[in-house]
């Protein structure tokens, strides 16, 4: 009971995201007109995917007490390759899966490399290898366009059922624990749980996963006791990179098409900053978590569903106005970083501001 | 080498430069089986150069090292700890964010297919606290929510949850409660008796004769010499180390027949709990010792009179002017007459480490240098050399940065940053901590001068012996409130002790050695 | 010689060689493909200073910033809604509130960073968005009608004095700017912040009021040159700074200024603010498709980076 108190208390800014998630989605899933039923729940897991994924690539590095501003620029190099490489038969689409996989990875590695044995400042580093993977992207996909597997697109935007009427999972009729239960979820929100169960869990779990958190909290003292500061370094931002291999090949697979889009890749990265505070990972590293960015991400985007439902006519008619949307988007994200502040004037010892 | 014993670990011919510096020259050194070993020696004797080289923080330039008799190289902490060497750092290298567990088995934590076994890494945080005595501290808590003494004592149990062979302890037990201290030693009597070996860094004379039985004196990277605990006396060993005659330890006091005017009176500061009803004064030109255990509120004291505290009760007056201090701005103004704090941790509360020397020293006092908004450098080299020259600070160039001055020499630079301001007001918060004999003499000489100059000080120090012998007056905190007040001939070891311990009556002498 | 060149500030040295380096290989590239020598004219390399005071502007304000440790993100829309705004109100009063906007969010950046103890990347990102989201709410999210009024166009085109006044501009910004960092006190507080806030907060220094000037100057600056560029293009566009913030900061971080804070010089900031602008400018002319551009700017910064030397990692 006491521990259960003590984790708690550790994890407030996580809680305070989640709490703060569950109300904005109630009130968006409230005033929707079909809110509440799976074709709602697959379209906004859908429109959620990609940002969740760059987010928890972010995390890893913040935690660290680094930061990647490529992650944008990662997502869109995947979304682009993706784009000339999933399609054709099952071994290709395989094939290709994998291979986005890997570039995705090895992006991020570079990134690490850079940062570890060149020893520059992670921001930088990033801020420069981000025009890199940018520029290739751009070489792999002059214009937007490319070829996704229609099927495969399909199935993974859609409710479970799909497999089955695609696939041909049950040849006799879906048996009812798949037709009413499994088969009405969504596949992405499957493949996000696949992700933090089988990725992200397991490296947090592992001395190098852990060794992350220990660097961002104190170098020094994870030098001295022993730790291998390069080899958590490099996995932090290899991770990186493979989630946000995973959020362009989403991306890619959701859009049917590869896009070079810069604006775009640079508004995912500031994004993926903004869910990962709001997550309540510290920036200054050693506290936080995946999990934490995942519902920063929601609350993001949970904002921006809000608006699409205010009813035009209502008394909070001219929320809905879509001129008015970014700068509520910019005020909200303002209050809940501006939230931890309510510490800064509690602090009865001014000196514990500074660090 | 007078131990007979077959060494653990010998080095032989070991020398490191950095840059044109000798930390270490041809160094000859080893620690028996089953020993404590005290290392001796002013700061850059060479002592933390010889205790990076054997846990592997540094590589030596030549010379060779043996642990148990077979040549060995560690290019990285890791592979010291590996062979059995692990060291206790003087900066603590716990990771804050991170519970006491999670540090505890940062390294080699139990498994489960592959993954950290968090139940398993839990138990073995319990055990090892437990031999530690600090049952009480819960393995799931952050170490950032540990007071520094319990933090000091997982440190202890994480390192010895690295079953070491040799175990290294620098300064391992400066941020201890005096309780933790006894319990430390007893921990590390029973590990000595238990065959391992520990090399003791110390700058209390008094911890090195309760626990050692070999001790070793450097200075200036040599090896002077080793010797069995009693074989020198207390002043051979000061005199190995420092190598001069030392004439006079602590300047003399002055004879005082009636009591100087008020510069500084505290009425009641209470703050949070941790300072309640805190009533003193200090006159000019008294030098007054605030003592007790450690954590008993000497710090907050000291922040709550610079304006670093919020919300503290009680008033304060500056030569009988009555002040609201709210920041270290105001208190550098308060009265027109100034209050300086010399903080507890000069490299990040004192320096701006890779600022110029120069830059360091004149900071606090720029305000006094400028003309129409422009700093006039002519006044201000003036003002940074009569500085330089009243506190001998030793450094190469003014714009060096101040990171690379030795500790003694970057604690002179945060007292010359505020004598610049004119400050008539000095409070002090542990300034010798850490700092060579040579540099103690110095900054206790200076605290007199100043006195003398009317200055009023007020002095926090976990030892001892710098309260008997600097200061006129001295304030024993216990439980945030003033336990006792003792005055001339009143400050003794013994009544210092009984009051940090709140017993109303000295306890008989010689209690403590 | 070498006692002298140990007095220049290393990263600026390295970063003029980079500049000599990029010249050259333009120039060889010309030589072969068109038989001129067009990157060492005169008027080129005018034409280029010409375009540099932009960047320059807002990088001599972003170093500000970083020399505190923090980093402003809000740049790019205090630029455009500085512009957007001026033009829109035009007439005598369009600089001064221009100037206003950019005094306005660099209080509203410093508050929050000094006094909310948000992380200052974080929040300027917030304020950058509800900059943005004001522009898009005023405009209706299209180019805004009005055209920059004339004190702007001759500030930023007029060539009274033989050279653009955007140039003389520039010119008499860094003199101040040098002067306030080297020369007074708060100079020195900036860098003493960067640094350690905590040493600096008990050596008796207002770091918050520090915090927030710096804030200011970096504001002011983007602002000022939004109102050049809306002078040099006469008119305000949306997006017009978006272009300007990642230079800006390489032209810093490149100019040998850490990107932690408390250490750089201004000479730095400037040389490297050239060396991207003529970086940008030769790519260009060689007709590279954006994507190699892309990767030849990025690469270009690690290679500087890299060779300046490794910062030691703070270990123990």
């Amino acid at each position: 009971m006491k521990d259960l108190r003590l984790r708690l208390s550790q994890s407030t800014g996580l809680l305070l995201a989640l709490g703060l998630f569950v109300v904005l989605y109630t009130i968006y899933s409230s005033l929707h007109p079909k809110g509440w039923t799976v074709d709602v729940f697959v379209q906004n897991s859908n429109e959620s995917f990609a940002l969740i994924m760059v987010s928890m690539a972010q995390t890893v590095p913040v935690l660290t007490g680094g930061i990647d501003l490529s992650v944008g620029p990662m997502m869109t190099l995947v979304n682009c390759l993706a784009s000339n490489l999933v399609s054709g038969s099952p071994f290709e689409i395989v094939t290709g899966i994998l291979v986005c996989l890997a570039a995705g990875a090895l992006a991020g590695f570079v990134n690490g490399c850079i940062v570890v044995y060149g020893r520059i400042q992670p921001i930088i580093v990033t801020l420069a290898t981000g025009a890199v993977f940018l520029g290739i992207s751009l070489f792999l996909r002059p214009t937007p366009g490319g070829k996704i597997d229609d099927n495969l697109s399909w199935v993974t935007t859609n409710a479970m059922a799909e497999m089955d009427t695609t696939y041909g999972w049950f040849p006799d009729g879906a048996p009812g624990w798949f037709a009413h239960g499994i088969g009405r979820l969504p596949v992405p929100i499957l493949l996000l749980i696949a992700i933090a169960v089988f990725v992200w869990l397991p490296f947090k779990n592992t001395v190098t996963g852990r060794g992350c958190y220990a660097i961002g909290s104190a170098e020094g003292a994870a030098y001295m006791s022993g730790l291998n500061i390069a080899r958590s370094k490099l996995a932090a931002y290899t991770v990186g990179g493979l989630f946000a291999a995973f959020g362009g090949l989403y991306l890619a697979i959701q859009t049917g098409s590869g896009n070079a889009d810069i604006p775009q890749s640079g508004g995912y990265t500031l994004q993926s900053i903004a869910a990962v505070v709001i997550g309540g990972t510290s920036l200054f590293g050693g506290s936080g978590g995946a999990i934490g960015s995942l519902i920063g991400a929601l609350v993001l985007r949970s904002i921006s569903f809000c608006f699409r439902v205010f009813d035009t006519d209502g008394p909070m008619g001219f929320l809905a106005n879509p001129l008015l949307q970014p700068i509520f988007e910019g005020v909200i994200l303002l209050l809940a970083v501006s939230i931890g502040a309510a510490r800064v004037f509690r602090v009865k010892n001014r000196l514990s501001l500074f660090t | 080498m007078t131990d007979t014993m077959k060494p653990l670990i010998a080095l032989s011919g070991v020398s490191k430069r950095y840059g044109g510096v000798r930390a270490l020259s041809n160094v000859d050194f080893a620690c028996g089986h089953g020993s404590i070993h005290a290392v001796l020696g002013e700061n850059g004797a060479g002592k933390s150069t010889l205790i990076k080289i054997i846990s592997g923080v540094v590589q030596p330039d030549e010379g060779r090292i043996t642990l148990e008799n077979r040549d060995v190289t560690f290019p990285t902490p890791q592979a010291a700890n590996a062979a059995g060497v692990v060291c206790i750092f003087q900066e603590l290298s716990l990771m804050p964010e991170l519970s006491v567990s999670d540090n505890i088995s940062i390294t080699a934590p139990p498994r489960r297919l592959g993954l950290i076994d968090r139940r398993a890494q839990r138990r073995r945080a319990e055990e090892l606290l437990a031999r530690v005595g600090c049952e009480d501290i819960n393995p799931l808590m952050l170490v950032k929510h540990l007071p520094l003494s319990r933090r000091q004592m997982v440190e202890i149990a994480k390192a010895l949850g690295r079953s070491p062979k040799l175990l290294i302890l620098d300064e391992a037990t400066s941020a201890l409660t005096a309780a933790d201290v006894e319990r430390v030693y007893g921990i590390l009597h029973g590990l000595r008796a238990g065959g391992l070996s520990m090399l003791y860094i110390s700058h209390r004379m008094h911890e090195i004769e309760e626990l050692a039985d070999t001790c070793s004196v450097f200075r200036n990277g040599q090896h002077i010499d080793t010797f069995p605990k009693g074989a020198r006396s207390d002043e051979q060993i000061v005199q190995m180390m420092i190598g001069r005659e030392l004439h006079n330890v602590y300047p003399p006091k002055p004879v005082r027949n009636a009591p100087p005017p008020v510069a500084l009176e505290a009425r009641g500061i209470g703050w949070e709990g941790r300072l309640s009803d805190i009533s003193f004064r200090i006159g000019q030109g008294e030098v007054v010792g605030l003592g007790g255990l450690d954590g008993q509120g000497q710090r907050e004291l000291l922040l709550a009179l610079f304006g670093v505290l919020r919300g503290v009760a009680g008033e304060v007056a500056v030569n009988g002017q009555k002040t609201h201090i709210t920041s270290p701005a105001q208190a550098k103004r308060a009265a027109g007459v100034g209050i300086a704090l010399i903080p507890e941790d000069r490299k990040t509360e004192g320096l701006m480490l890779p600022m110029g020397v120069g830059d360091n020293i004149s900071m606090a006092a720029l305000p006094s240098m400028t003309r129409h908004f422009v700093v006039d450098r002519d006044i201000e080299d003036k003002k940074i050399a009569e500085m330089v020259a009243k506190l001998k600070i030793k450094f190469g160039k003014l714009s060096d940065p101040v990171a690379t001055l030795s500790g003694g020499n970057q604690q002179k630079v945060v007292i010359a940053k505020w004598l610049l301001t004119g400050a008539r007001v000095i409070l002090l918060n542990d300034p010798t901590r850490g700092i060579d004999v040579g540099t103690k003499q110095e900054i206790y000489q200076l605290l007199r001068d100043l006195a003398d100059a009317g200055t009023a000080i007020l002095f926090y120090s976990t030892d001892y012996d710098e309260l008997i012998g600097c200061c006129d007056r001295v304030l024993i905190l216990y439980g945030g409130r003033i336990a006792r007040e003792l005055t001339g001939p009143d400050i003794t070891e013994a009544n210092i002790i009984a009051s940090s311990l709140n017993l109303s009556f000295p306890a008989s002498s010689g209690a403590h050695a | 010689m070498s006692g002298v060149l140990k007095n220049i500030h290393r990263p600026t040295l390295i970063a003029c060689g980079f500049i000599v380096a990029i010249l050259a290989a333009g120039t060889v590239y010309t030589l072969v493909t068109q038989g001129s020598a067009t990157f060492i004219e005169p008027t080129y390399l005018l034409q280029q200073i010409k375009i540099a005071a932009f960047l320059g502007i807002v990088a001599a304000g972003m170093m500000v910033v970083v020399l505190l440790g923090q980093i402003d993100l809000s740049v790019p829309w205090t630029l455009a809604a500085s512009a957007m705004i001026a033009t829109a109100v035009g007439g005598p009063w369009a600089i001064p509130i221009g100037l206003g906007i950019g005094l306005a969010v660099g209080i509203a950046n410093g508050l929050g960073v000094a006094f909310l103890r948000v992380p200052s990347m974080i929040f300027t990102l917030g304020v950058n968005a509800v900059l943005r989201g004001l522009m898009v709410m005023l405009t209706g999210g299209f180019a805004p009608q009005s055209s920059a009024t004339k004190p702007m166009i001759w500030l930023a085109t007029g060539q009274p004095l033989g050279i653009a006044n955007s140039v003389v501009v520039w010119a008499l910004l860094s003199v101040a700017l040098v002067f306030m960092l080297t020369r007074t006190p708060i100079g020195r507080y900036i860098y003493a912040t960067g640094n350690r806030e905590a040493a600096t907060y008990l050596s008796g220094i207002n770091t918050r009021f520090v915090l927030v000037f710096g804030f200011v100057v970096c504001s002011l600056c983007a602002s000022f040159a939004g109102l050049l560029i809306a002078g040099y293009t006469s008119k305000a566009f949306q997006a017009m700074g978006d272009v300007y913030l990642l230079p800006a900061i390489a032209a810093v971080v490149v100019g040998g200024t850490n990107i932690l804070g408390g250490q750089g010089r201004y000479s730095g900031t400037v040389v490297g603010t050239i060396l991207i602008v003529l970086l940008q400018s030769v790519l260009s002319v060689m007709q590279m498709p954006e994507a190699g551009r892309q990767i030849i700017y990025g690469l270009v910064i690690i290679a500087m980076l890299l060779v300046y030397g490794r910062n030691n990692t703070v270990r123990g």
